[in-house]
């Protein structure tokens, strides 16, 4: 019997709003399955979160499997896992995406090692092809190719999982573009029942505290990003001050984020935000793989490092030679003099 | 209440600081040309377990998986406050993934658990920095069918069985109150590691595995032989159990290449197609003629 080629992607939301990272699981899932010549599922669990369906459908669903109770209103890793294992189980998907978020990370890695199969984090990209394994002597047609920056960045490594289903990975919010939602669609909504045992109880949310990020990278059409040459916290200010003139958002390389000159929240790259300005200014960023992964896709980039050699520099679209300190408070000149 | 905790801690290249020589001209990794350092956040890791241990007693065993070299991370753990120190190291286990990493980590848990007693905390750091996977710290709690707490900021309360804990959400946090015995992962935001204590550095400075014997006779002459060495440590306890798939009764088809589903299709170093760029001076002309474009072209403004 062949095996069913079907794509699965686990529906991220909360209190009823759906992540925008799973929207975007549901283009490439849909583009994937359709290469396959398979369906695509989406597997939405959830306290009364049928009114999603629809959404879901218009995304591409071919079925969408829903699973309602009152244990799965708040994400839980423990009631997650039991219910997507099961059906895994029983479905047995070719292929099953998470988003990189915080509850795909964590729920992921639980359910693959319940499964006994590989789970891939943080793709930057996910393509349909096949691997012939020199060991075995034997070619695999159709796998999963699962693409990722490793190494801290270094290397661009393409991960496969010839022999376990389903073939996992996780893809972070921003990285996969999101489709246009067609409403004519048409797709199945089928209801699956949850049985939890104690145990899957152990742990109980006792409050939560959320804040919108002020940080709005993904949406800025202009960003202005500073890497390690910026040199410390306070002269992120330079930063902060071109990217205020040219009404944008602040951006970091992660060096500058683990060296704590900013936050978290600005950090662009593949374990950051992946985001596609307007323009994008690199100050004082050398350019790893795992940054660039972030941000190549800019429409116009401008590179300012001291460095001549800086890998950056082969992406940006204007180069500038230079020390950052000097160059920055030269552009806010031009600009504010253009304006006049 | 006394709690035992095991910490797993990683020695992992210094992914950040690579320099031209750490890639072969095959593309391959020159793990010899990357100096090792101790995972970032399994210090984290580290810290809130000897935090427990500070509060309530009991004991801190460092756990780690890797080649004999990872020694360094334990004894680095025992100069800052781990108790025991377990390097589960064998050959069989090369090429695993995280699958069969957790595997293996989860069977020497066990095996900690039966020579020293119940373990109530398991605490690993949120990722390692060479993989960025966040997967060990998971797969490993499932393997041990035990409850997860990850991206853990904060231990709040610790009562009996029950722990209450702060951990991060992409926007937000939550706290959580969960039965022991559980795992937790550990981000950086979590706390201050200690630095290793002097006192504990010279107490401290024979913890080793046998393979690091020799070496360490060089170094102290005085105790003759290896023979009489290795009693002096094993009579202080200074050993740093050295356990192979055998000893945490690992099944070999579990670990290593073959308990390993992902497969490394290939490994590219990017070829930067060179984007057709325009270079202007670091002089108010040159950036003058920049801005000019910028505007011309609809870029701003």
């Amino acid at each position: 019997m062949s095996e069913n080629r079907n794509v699965w992607v686990f529906i991220e939301q909360d209190g009823g709003e759906l992540a925008e990272v799973s929207l975007e699981l549901m283009s490439k899932g849909r583009e994937l399955a359709d290469t396959l010549k398979s369906q695509l599922f989406a597997a939405l669990l959830g306290d009364k979160v049928e009114g999603l369906c629809p959404e879901l459908i218009a995304r591409g669903a071919d079925t969408v499997l829903l699973a309602e109770h009152p244990e799965l209103g708040v994400y839980r890793t423990l009631p997650y896992a039991r219910v997507l294992t099961k059906l895994v189980g029983e479905h047995k998907p070719y292929i099953l995406l998470f988003g990189a978020s915080n509850v795909g990370r964590d729920l992921g890695p639980r359910v693959a090692s319940a499964l006994r199969s590989g789970l891939t984090a943080d793709c930057t990209d996910l393509q349909i092809g096949d691997y012939e394994s020199v060991k075995e002597k034997k070619t695999y047609k159709d796998l999963l190719l699962q693409i990722r920056p490793a190494f801290g960045g270094n290397l661009i490594a393409t991960i496969v999982n010839p022999q376990h289903r389903p073939q996992m990975a996780t893809v972070r919010e921003g990285v996969m573009r999101q489709g246009e939602p067609d409403k004519s669609r048409r797709g199945s909504v089928e209801r699956v029942a949850c049985a939890f045992e104690k145990s899957d109880l152990a742990l109980q949310v006792v409050s939560r505290e959320l804040r919108e990020s002020k940080v709005k990278l993904k949406e800025a059409t202009t960003i202005v990003a500073g890497g390690m040459g910026v040199g410390g916290p306070d002269e992120f200010k330079l930063v902060r001050d071109l990217a205020g003139l040219l009404g944008g958002e602040v951006g970091a390389s992660r060096a500058a984020v683990d060296a704590g000159f900013i936050s978290k929240e600005h950090q662009v790259g593949q374990t950051g935000t992946t985001v596609r300005p307007r323009l994008y200014i690199a100050a004082g960023i050398s350019g790893s793989i795992q940054h660039r992964a972030g941000m190549a896709e800019s429409n116009k980039i401008i590179a300012v490092n001291t460095d001549p050699e800086a890998p950056i520099f082969q992406i940006a679209h204007y180069k500038i030679v230079g020390d950052l300190k000097e160059v920055i408070p030269l552009m806010m000149q031009a600009l504010r003099e253009k304006a006049k | 209440m006394p709690y035992r905790s095991v910490v797993l801690v990683k020695q992992v290249p210094d992914t950040k600081n690579i320099t031209g020589d750490a890639m072969t001209p095959e593309g391959t990794i020159n793990r010899a040309a990357l100096p090792a350092v101790f995972n970032p956040e399994d210090l984290n890791a580290l810290e809130m377990a000897l935090q427990v241990k500070d509060l309530h007693g009991g004991e801190v065993i460092a756990l780690s998986m890797g080649p004999f070299n990872a020694a360094e991370v334990l004894r680095e753990s025992l100069y800052r406050g781990a108790d025991k120190a377990v390097l589960v190291s064998d050959r069989k286990s090369a090429g695993s993934d995280t699958l069969a990493t957790s595997y293996a980590l989860s069977c020497a848990i066990k095996t900690i658990e039966k020579k020293w007693g119940a373990v109530d905390l398991v605490f690993a750091g949120r990722q390692a920095i060479d993989g960025d996977t966040a997967q060990v710290g998971p797969q490993t709690a499932e393997k041990l069918g035990i409850p997860q707490i990850t991206y853990a900021e904060a231990v709040l309360e610790l009562k009996g069985s029950s722990i209450l804990a702060r951990r991060a959400l992409d926007h937000g946090t939550e706290v959580v109150r969960c039965s022991l015995p559980c795992l937790l992962t550990v981000v950086a935001s979590a706390n201050e590691p200690r630095p290793a204590s002097v006192r504990r550095r010279i107490e401290y400075k024979l913890a080793s595995i046998p393979q690091e014997r020799k070496a360490l006779l060089e170094k102290h002459p005085s105790f003759g032989s290896e023979e009489a060495l290795g009693a002096y440590i094993a009579e202080r306890g200074l050993d740093i159990a050295l356990w192979s798939a055998a000893d945490i009764g690992a099944e070999d088809e579990r670990i290593g290449f073959a308990g390993s589903p992902t497969q490394v299709h290939k490994v590219n170093f990017v070829v930067l197609e060179a984007t057709e760029s325009k270079e202007f001076e670091p002089t108010p002309a040159g950036i003058k003629a920049l801005v000019d474009e910028l505007v011309s072209e609809y870029i701003i403004g």
